[in-house]
């Protein structure tokens, strides 16, 4: 599935263009690409979401956003969660991308340069500060599970890197 | 392969992410360094979401009564959990932790990417969603192995002692009760013989890189799968549990 694939409601769309990752605010839901469709049928707003990861605790609260934006335009929303097919990091627009990166938080590579970059065989992640890729990986894991720790060797800058799932 | 054969099923698949992740949980600001914590914590919410889905497939396709995720996870008695009995092992040391994830993860992982090819949509949603983060939590916890094995006297002491402890109980991950061969015969489950081989070379790989010995025992635990478990479960469960029980239908 291709971010092509995807149907959104050109009504619905700046609604939910609207609606933000509660644990990045700057990154819209569309641009984080986790709304699988949106069209309205009987009456209703009706939209397909996925999680990013299964234990997302921004899930419920995404959920309740996007109801609450919806109701506020006027529709009655039916918000369904989806597991397939799985959530890719593919799925972020290029727009979100730029996003993640003006916040700090460097935006995912490809599937190749990521598993370089977490083996720590290569050094390929740009630093959210000063844009060397002198960065070493700190942490699989960081603030969140989506993300991993890596430091800047040259400026000495501390970031989240946003890993790659495909 | 009925309805009841297919529920005891996929509980056996989420009460072994339920338990570990619960036992995960325990960990939360006590971890060893800011950064394992956080792994370690984001590990169990890896597994606590999947044990969602699996549960809410459950509560709301298979089951006739009125139930809820959160019934299936907190109101079952110790002997209807089928969940392994490595998983409900105690943090005993840091050591222990890593072991017990490894030995699980390298099995999580494979029996995930069978699962994916279940004739069961839901379960092979859910395997296909999951497997992911099982494949970044065997990275996390084969390299944290081989950094205490190959580490110093100490660490390469506990996690030798960690290996020696918990081995007994990973023969048990590749039993097969009946419930899953009904499931396996239908084309629903995954049959776990098919990868034992591969289970044990990879981890005695590893082991070897780690510079630790693999255990010699020819004696193993068993039991978990067919709900007998060790006297650490009861507490577990006394502990997960005591809210649900304390004030019944509390809602977050
Ligand atoms: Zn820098």
């Amino acid at each position: 599935m291709t971010l092509n694939d995807i149907h959104i409601d050109n009504q619905l769309y700046p609604i939910l263009k609207n609606v933000s990752d509660p644990e990045i605010p700057v990154l819209s839901i569309i641009d984080l690409g986790v709304v699988r469709s949106a069209h309205l049928e009987d009456g209703k707003a009706k939209v397909e979401i996925t999680p990013t990861y299964s234990g997302c605790p921004a899930m419920d609260m995404i959920t309740d956003e996007v109801e609450k934006a919806l109701r506020e335009k006027g529709y009655e929303p039916e918000v369904k969660l989806i597991l397939s097919p799985a959530w890719t990091t593919d799925w972020m627009t290029e727009e979100g991308k730029k996003a993640l990166k003006d916040y700090g938080i460097a935006p995912p590579t490809d599937a190749v340069s990521d598993k370089q970059a977490l083996l720590g065989n290569k050094k390929v992640i740009e630093c959210t500060n000063c844009g060397s890729t002198n960065t070493k990986l700190v942490s699989q894991f960081a603030s969140t599970a989506c993300k991993a720790m890596f430091q800047c060797e040259d400026c000495g800058e501390p970031f989240d890197y946003f890993k790659c799932l495909t | 392969m009925n309805n009841k054969n297919l529920q005891q099923y996929i509980y056996s698949i989420a009460d072994n992410a339920l338990i570990l992740g619960q036992r995960l949980g325990e960990l939360c600001g006590h971890g060893p360094t800011l950064e394992t914590d956080i792994a370690l914590t984001n590990i169990a919410l890896d597994l606590l979401g999947q044990t969602r889905s699996y549960y809410q497939y459950i509560a709301q396709e298979l089951m006739k009564e009125d139930q809820t995720e959160d019934d299936l996870a907190f109101l079952r008695k110790e002997r209807e959990y089928r969940n392994v009995q490595l998983v409900e092992q105690p943090n005993h040391d840091f050591a222990y932790i890593i072991v017990r994830q490894y030995f699980f993860d390298v099995f999580h992982h494979r029996f995930l990417s069978r699962l994916q090819r279940s004739k069961n949509v839901n379960l092979e949603a859910i395997a296909s969603k999951s497997i992911k983060e099982a494949a970044y939590h065997e990275r996390f916890s084969g390299d944290w192995l081989k950094r205490l094995g190959d580490g110093t006297a100490e660490s390469h002491q506990r996690a030798q002692q960690a290996v020696d402890d918990l081995w007994v109980y990973t023969d048990e991950l590749f039993h097969t009760t009946d419930d899953d061969q009904a499931c396996i015969d239908a084309g629903h489950g995954v049959d776990v013989t098919s990868f034992k081989s591969e289970y044990f070379q990879v981890i005695t790989d590893l082991l070897e890189e780690a510079t630790l010995k693999v255990p010699e025992t020819e004696f193993f635990q068993k039991g978990g799968k067919k709900g007998i478990h060790t006297e650490h479960m009861g507490y577990l469960l006394a502990e997960m549990q005591y809210m649900q029980r304390t004030y019944p239908d509390m809602k977050w």
